[in-house]
Parts: structure tokens; C-alpha cells; sequence
């Protein structure tokens, strides 16, 4: 059964509402807007419409309501209805850019910035890695400085998801000394002078979804969009991180799952030695060990889920989701490789699927913080 | 205001290649098929909704009741129109093998004698069986007026009358029926502008096809009411009266050919197929 096992009645009818959604409105679409490197804009503002931009968010800004479980479930469906991991995750990259506005921000500034958001009017992006580094976030450069009632930004930010079209981006900036203890988040809109699109990035997967790296020359920014206090956005970039593995883990069990199933379809069609694939055995082994791959990692991506809304989404929680990343991603490359294998020839060419998922695959062991630093963390929680 | 709607589950019908017939032909096997609401029946909860709406708010003291006959498990499916916006349903609990288009037409009018609506809408038919019969029965049996496949509805600002649009060869026949009554819809009822109600402000367009259920309703579904009685409370007689003497899958398609030009086409159509 492809579903968690904290799944209720709601859940299944959450997924059907998506599913609907994301089977219409993207997979007609999937190949055309990979190919083009961009899904059209409006596609936001109909996804909010349909309830499924808001999932996760208080009603009071605009949101569906519900808890991180709705949001792995709808992210599921989004995935395997709408069949393009680029459109999902550019669609979503508020789930990363707006969590810290609404932790630690104030109710002006949540409405002013997260609503438009949330209602599907604006697009965000959340700005933390820099070329000079992304896994060494205490000691990122981009810097801040106070200016009477403006903080002047320099620096420079990359691998930014929709920061091409964003129309605000939550900007990691050093407002204090070195080390974790002199980071803020502060908010920059499109359109402030100093502020602008270095260039789009060119992908080996998430195609749809666009990459940027951002430029700040003497950027001013009133201090209002300083979000929490100054000094202090360390901990909130960390606690958005245990979130975001989450999510990145619940993609890695969408995209293998649907590799898995495209693999059984293709199995059971093609003929080879005058019977279907899923006639040797060799091949059927093959796909009981992507079940069972995706099957052990649901069930931690799952665990982690279930402990997050037991127990809040507090420091301890930071070791297990690192954990479930890395088994997450594991199983994803794992199975989109085996995927493309029990394709033969057909699993190499861009006319299939489960080719396109092989290179969206890659992303996840890098995106997030890295396999080696998800190792680090379980480093520090196991406490050696 | 006040809408019935009957609702049937049936087996997925995005999945419908998977049905299979029984050994010996005796009935048609659904097994492992996710049961869902007939796409019909979703469109005339869809309409109902409309019909009580002045754009995307509610008109106060109108009312949706959704009625479903089937086992237990079928108030999922009532509860995904109550996510919809329908405030309340009926499930008459029975087997699904137990049913048939005339005992489920005779069970509504107990029901709309019990309900009191002053309009009835199904679904044309189920995509399962395409019998096509309960809308029909149901008019008769009350001796309401009824309007079948209809792909426009519109309301009257006294809400006396409803005016419903039905496809036909060449052209739309309109009929204007005197509530209480019956209506079937078709597939276009769900139209950005096909159901109107002489409230809803004419510039208000709808999307196209049934609404999704948000999360909010979806959450708020699960307070609202569903009452659950074996369908022989309602005293009906749960003979069937139709009968399936057997069922067989048709023909496996054969391959097309493929024609090089127009005049092979042509010659094709004349000799092969003999349709010139």
C-alpha cells in the first residue's frame, strides 16, 4: 500500500483532491514545461485556488489548515499525479521560504509577506547557500549593515529555487561577527534597487523548476524586513532544515515510487525471449528490492513524521530526519537507477520518465545539506 | 431551498480496464478497485451546490442533503460531498449486489416523502451498470415533473421554476418544469456558467468541473452529520426486479492499418470496411 502509516480518512481525502488537481493541471503539461526549463506563473494562483498551495499553512494567512503529515501526503500526490518533480518543487519552494517568517516573524510582517504567498500571488524563494559555500552555513559572507533604519546588503547567493521569479526571497545575512552567532534572515523584494538575477542556472535534473544565483550590490532594505531579532536567525535557518529534510525525504519516497511504478507497467508490457519482463526472475528480484527500499524508507520518513507532531519539531528531532534523508535519498537514487535499468534503452531516452527522474534523483544526496553533513548531524545528536 | 442529491459509489472508473468478469460469466469483478464516487453523481452535487450559492458564498437557510444506499463503507464517499459543501447525508445501509435501478428509485421517494426537497438531482447514470433508469423511476413514482441530461439548469428568482437545458440532435430543448421536481445532469452541467440561480451575479464564471474540497472543508466534513439506517427502515419492497443473466468482456480490439494517401483511405472505406 503506497501511503503512511499515520494516514487517515482525511489524508485519503486530501490525496484525491491533489491527485485530481496535479493529473490535471500539470501532467498534461510534465514534458513540455521540463523541456522549457519553467512551468507558467499562473499555475501558482490555480493551485491555490484548489486549495493545494495552503496545505500545511494557518487558515489565517490564507492556508488549508492541517499539520506536516498533509503536507507529505499532498506533496506525494503532487509528484506522482503530476509526473514532474521540477513543477512540484518549484511550486513549493514557499515550503522552505515562509516556515521562518511565520516561527519567528511578526503578524505584520506575516501578513505582509507570507499571505500573498500562501494565497498564490507572489512567489518566494529561501536564499542561504553562496557560491563560496553552502554545507558551512555559520560562516556564510553575504553581509548586512545597519544603516540607520535600512540594513545595506553585499554578497552573493546561488542554487536559489525560483529565485528567478521570485517576488521575495528569505536571505540568510550576516549582521554580527563570525560564526553562527552573527546571522539574520532578513526579506528582500524583487525590485529593490541593488537587488537582481545574477542568472539562471542551467540543471542536470528539476528542469521546470528554476535555479538562480542572486546579486546584492549595496542593497538597501528597511530594517522592518529583519525577520526575528538581529543575530538570531542561526537557529531559525536550522530549525527550517530539520523541516526541510522532511520534505526532501517525502519527495525521495514519491519520485521512487513512481519510478517503481513505471518500472512494473514497463516490465509487464515488454516482451523479451518471448515473455514479459516480469516473467524472469531476475527482473522481479529487481523490483522487490526497490519495494522493499522504498518501503524502509516511508516507514522512517513516516516515523519522523508521526515524532514531529508528537513531540514538536525540537532539537531532537534534527537527528532522525537527517536520518531519513539519507535513507530516503538512498532509496531514490537507488531505485531510479534500477528503474532506468529494467528500461534497458528506452530507460536512457528523454522520451521516458523514469530517464528524467534518474537526473532529478541526483539532487537529493546535495540539496538540503548534503548525505555528509546529514552524517555530521547524526554525529552530534548520537553524541560522539 | 432545499436539494437531495443521490450519490452512488462505483468502482474507479479511471481504472475501469482492470474490471474483470467472473468465471462462467455470472457477474463483473471489481476487486482491489478503489470504490469512488460516480463522476455523474459528483456533477450533480456539484450542481446542487451551485444552485444554493450566490458565487462563493452560501445563501443562508438553503440546504444539500446527499443520499447514498450501499454498505458502511460508503459514508466516505458521502463525506467527500459534505468536503464539497453539501451539509448533510443519508446512507441506507444495504450489499451493492442488493440494488437495483428501480428499488433505489422507489427508496428515494421514501425518502424525498421523508426529506421533503424541492429538487431531486442524480447523476444520468452510473458509469458501471449505464442503466439509466433511477432519475426516471423516481419522477414517475412521485409524479413529479422531470427533466433528463440536462447540461444547463437555471433557477428562477422565486425559485418556483427551474429551466433546464438538454442536448439534443440539432440544437438545445428547453423545458421549464414546476418545482418539486426531478433533474438529471449530463457531463456539461459542470461548465463555468452553466448552472445559474438569479443570484449568483451573471459575471461570475465557475471553473470548469466538479470543485476540489479544500483541506478546511475536508477537516469540517467530519462534524457533518451522517445518519445511517438498513435500507428496509424505509419499508420499501427489496425485490429486485431486474436481472443479469450473464456478462462478457467484448472483443479485444484488433490493430488498425495504416493508409497512404487519401485515395487508399477512400479505397479502403469502399472495399475493407464496405462504409461507402
Amino acid at each position: 500500500m503506497q501511503s503512511y502509516l499515520f494516514e487517515t480518512e482525511e489524508h485519503s481525502a486530501l490525496r484525491a483532491q491533489v491527485r485530481r488537481f496535479a493529473a490535471r493541471e500539470i501532467a498534461p503539461h510534465a514534458n513540455e514545461w521540463e523541456e522549457a526549463e519553467e512551468f507558467p506563473r499562473d499555475l501558482y494562483a490555480r493551485a491555490a485556488e484548489a486549495g493545494v498551495l495552503g496545505v500545511g499553512y494557518p487558515e489565517s494567512y490564507g492556508g488549508g489548515g492541517g499539520d506536516l503529515s498533509h503536507v507529505v501526503v499532498a506533496c506525494e500526490e503532487m509528484i506522482l499525479a503530476g509526473r514532474s518533480v521540477g513543477t512540484c518543487v518549484g511550486l513549493g519552494s514557499h515550503g522552505i521560504a515562509i516556515p521562518p517568517i511565520l516561527r519567528v516573524g511578526t503578524e505584520a510582517q506575516r501578513q505582509r509577506f507570507a499571505a500573498p504567498v500562501i494565497r498564490g500571488e507572489k512567489i518566494s524563494a529561501l536564499a542561504i547557500t553562496e557560491p563560496g559555500g553552502g554545507s558551512d552555513v555559520a560562516n556564510l559572507r553575504t553581509r548586512a549593515e545597519r544603516d540607520g533604519d535600512h540594513y545595506v546588503i553585499n554578497g552573493s547567493k546561488t542554487f536559489i529555487t525560483s529565485g528567478v521569479r521570485a517576488d521575495l526571497v528569505t536571505v540568510a545575512v550576516r549582521t554580527g561577527g563570525p560564526g553562527h552567532g552573527g546571522l539574520s534572515l532578513i526579506v528582500v523584494e524583487r525590485g529593490t534597487e541593488g537587488f537582481s538575477v545574477g542568472r539562471k542556472l542551467k540543471k542536470m535534473g528539476w528542469w521546470a523548476s528554476d535555479t538562480a544565483e542572486l546579486v546584492f550590490e549595496n542593497c538597501r532594505v528597511p530594517a522592518a524586513n529583519l525577520i526575528g531579532d538581529e543575530n538570531a536567525g542561526f537557529i531559525a535557518i536550522v530549525m527550517n532544515f530539520a523541516i526541510e529534510r522532511v520534505f526532501l525525504a517525502a519527495q525521495c519516497v514519491a519520485i521512487a515510487t513512481l519510478a517503481y511504478q513505471e518500472s512494473i507497467a514497463y516490465a509487464r508490457e515488454r516482451q523479451a525471449f518471448g515473455k514479459s519482463l516480469t516473467g524472469f526472475q531476475v527482473v522481479r528480484h529487481k523490483l522487490a528490492e526497490m519495494a522493499t527500499r522504498i518501503a524502509a524508507a516511508r516507514a522512517l520518513t513516516g516515523e519522523v513524521v508521526t515524532r514531529c507532531l508528537r513531540d514538536g519539531d525540537g532539537p531532537a528531532l534534527a537527528g532522525l530526519a537527517a536520518m531519513a534523508k539519507n535513507t530516503a535519498t538512498d532509496a531514490c537514487s537507488f531505485v531510479c537507477d534500477e528503474a532506468v535499468q529494467v528500461h534497458g534503452g528506452y530507460g536512457y531516452m528523454r522520451e521516458y520518465l523514469v530517464e528524467r527522474l534518474y537526473r532529478d534523483a541526483r539532487l537529493y544526496p546535495i540539496g538540503g545539506g548534503t548525505r555528509e553533513i546529514m552524517n555530521e548531524i547524526v554525529c552530534k545528536t548520537e553524541g560522539y | 431551498m432545499k436539494i437531495l442529491v443521490s450519490l452512488k459509489r462505483t468502482a474507479d472508473p479511471d481504472n475501469a480496464n482492470k474490471v474483470k468478469v467472473a468465471p462462467g460469466g455470472a457477474k463483473i469483478v471489481t476487486d482491489g478497485l478503489e470504490p469512488k464516487v460516480n463522476p455523474f453523481d459528483e456533477y450533480a452535487v456539484e450542481t446542487a451546490l451551485r444552485l444554493v450559492e450566490n458565487g462563493k458564498t452560501r445563501i443562508a437557510g438553503d440546504t444539500v442533503v446527499v443520499a447514498s444506499f450501499g454498505p458502511k463503507e460508503a459514508a466516505t464517499n458521502i463525506r467527500q460531498s459534505l468536503a464539497m459543501g453539501a451539509d448533510s447525508g443519508l446512507l441506507f445501509t444495504t450489499d451493492d449486489d442488493s440494488l437495483d435501478g428501480d428499488l433505489v428509485a422507489r427508496a428515494l421517494a421514501k425518502v424525498v416523502e421523508a426529506q421533503k426537497p424541492d429538487l431531486v438531482i442524480l447523476g444520468k447514470q452510473a458509469v458501471d451498470g449505464d442503466s439509466n433508469q433511477v432519475a426516471q423511476v423516481l419522477a414517475e413514482t412521485l409524479g413529479w415533473p422531470s427533466a433528463t441530461f440536462a447540461m444547463s439548469v437555471n433557477l428562477s428568482a422565486d425559485k418556483k421554476t427551474v429551466t433546464v437545458g438538454r442536448e439534443v440532435d440539432g440544437g438545445v430543448v428547453k423545458l421549464t418544469l414546476t418545482l418539486p421536481a426531478v433533474i438529471s445532469v449530463d457531463l456539461r452541467i459542470v461548465g463555468a456558467k452553466a448552472v445559474t440561480n438569479n443570484v449568483t451575479p451573471a459575471a461570475f464564471a465557475y471553473n470548469d468541473g466538479p470543485r476540489f474540497a479544500p483541506l478546511p472543508m475536508i477537516i469540517k466534513a467530519k462534524t457533518k452529520p451522517i445518519a445511517e439506517a438498513p435500507l428496509a427502515s424505509l419499508g420499501v419492497d427489496t425485490g429486485l426486479k431486474v436481472r443479469y443473466t450473464g456478462f462478457e468482456l467484448p472483443a479485444a480490439r484488433k490493430a488498425g492499418i495504416k493508409v497512404k494517401d487519401v485515395a487508399d483511405l477512400v479505397e479502403r472505406l469502399r472495399t475493407d470496411a464496405k462504409a461507402l
